[in-house]
């Protein structure tokens, strides 16, 4: 007994920091697997408010350009408006909605990491919940991973873990999105086969599969593409609408039968 | 520690976390490269504290950056092994000197000075990167985040160190 306590104290330094160390890699790997939400992200209260006076100084240097994005939205929605003179009434029977948007605005940003959160400035408080999807006027941003009261974090689609469902513009061919770590304007899209015509500047949108993005939500263009090594799937580069490092007002979108649609999915897993 | 001390560095501390989060993770220099600052806590902790509050500090500064950063528990990691390693770096670049009671790292010259700051930086960032990237497929990828950041750790901190040097430590 007397020589395990001498031995304790004498590697007092080195057992505490195998302590440490052995606690932070614990966290580290444990906040790998998507659902068991991390322990510790910036939507806690103190982080999240910190964020947000920082933000709302450092937002005033991009007012202008954040109008010109919201601006050229409004004009395309107008037009969109416009050209369809036959839809005089919009049935806006709230218990029928498929779809419900929140606005929201992003305080911290990053796309520097291998796995990168945003977070937003909107919380449970304001119906925010996991996994719904956050959309910018240009297209997909990533998926909501975990909500405080006031706050909520943001899993990127510049993300390792990130996998997105998405297609071919006015085609039904879909893959899943991914991200490489390496480019943050390019993210990858897997599995779409061989016997698909691909050119160059094809449009990326979110495909019909996906429980949380509803379809056609603009993604990028195809920048390049490749055969895989099986050779019958290609691997597509694509260039992202988005310009990732400049964002500031996102929509916040809750799909009303995606709770529904996943129950119904993990009873098929269960059952296998 | 006299009371003074301890104040000038709970002030660092905040200080440094406050540098980090709200400036130096922002800058994206050429897109990746994000200097940390907070090093420098390490770099200025007084040599002949109590280790274990030491290591137990590092670890809470990592994960305060962390928490921030949203990186799981990667800068704790990577802090906290460097206030461990930090006695044997001393050791290795101010020779036995460091043992002394009267030694003073204003007392040594300015090469050894830097070479200790950026072994503390090179091994911070060699662990921080293969753990965030996770496999050795990326090597060349691990290689290229450490050399850039680092360098760019390094440029920022000599600055820092300079800014504001301590004089009568």
């Amino acid at each position: 007994m007397q020589q395990i306590i001498n031995f304790i104290v004498r590697y007092k330094t080195t057992l505490l920091y195998l302590f440490f160390m052995i606690l932070a890699i614990s966290f580290t790997v444990q906040s790998r697997s998507y659902h068991r939400s991390r322990v510790f992200n910036s939507a806690n209260y103190i982080s999240g408010s910190i964020y947000e006076k920082s933000s709302n100084i450092s937002s005033y240097f991009n007012l202008s350009s954040e109008n010109q994005k919201l601006l050229e939205e409004n004009q395309r929605l107008r037009r969109a408006l416009a050209n369809h003179p036959d839809i005089d009434t919009v049935l806006q029977d709230t218990s029928q909605l498929k779809y419900t948007i929140t606005t929201a605005q992003i305080i911290k940003n990053s796309y520097a990491l291998p796995n990168n959160y945003l977070t937003l400035n909107k919380g449970s408080k304001d119906g925010l919940k996991q996994d719904m999807g956050v959309i910018s006027p240009e297209g997909v941003l990533g998926i909501v991973e975990h909500t405080t009261a006031n706050f909520a974090t943001v899993q990127s689609i510049l993300n390792a873990k990130s996998t997105i469902n998405a297609k071919i513009k006015n085609t039904s061919y879909f893959g899943s999105l991914t991200w490489d770590g390496k480019n943050y304007n390019v993210v990858q899209l897997e599995d779409i086969p061989r016997l698909v015509n691909l050119t160059i500047g094809d449009t990326i949108v979110t495909g019909a599969m996906s429980s949380i993005f509803p379809e056609d939500i603009p993604i990028g263009t195809i920048q390049k593409f490749d055969l895989n090594q099986s050779k019958s799937f290609y691997s597509i580069d694509v260039a992202l609408f988005n310009d990732m490092t400049n964002l500031r007002n996102v929509y916040v979108i809750l799909n009303t039968d995606g709770p529904e649609i996943r129950e119904l999915e993990a009873k098929i897993d269960d059952e296998r | 520690m006299s009371g003074n001390s301890y104040l000038m560095n709970a002030l660092r501390f905040l200080l440094l976390i406050a540098a980090q989060v709200l400036v130096f993770n922002k800058l994206n220099f050429f897109g990746f490269i994000n200097p940390m600052v907070y090093i420098l806590f390490l770099y200025w902790y007084p040599i002949k504290e109590n280790r274990s509050a030491f290591i137990s500090i590092s670890f809470l500064l990592g994960l305060i950056i962390d928490i921030f950063s949203d990186t799981m528990a990667l800068h704790a990691a990577s802090s906290v092994t460097i206030a461990y390693l930090r006695p044997a770096i001393m050791r290795f670049v101010f020779g036995v000197n460091f043992e002394f009671q009267s030694f003073k790292l204003s007392n040594t010259t300015r090469i050894q000075q830097i070479t200790f700051l950026a072994l503390l930086i090179i091994t911070h960032h060699l662990l921080f990167f293969t753990l965030e990237i996770f496999s050795f497929s990326n090597l060349l990828l691990i290689l290229k985040k450490v050399v850039f950041t680092g360098a760019a750790t390094l440029v920022v901190c000599l600055l820092f160190r300079t800014l504001f040097s301590v004089r009568k430590e």
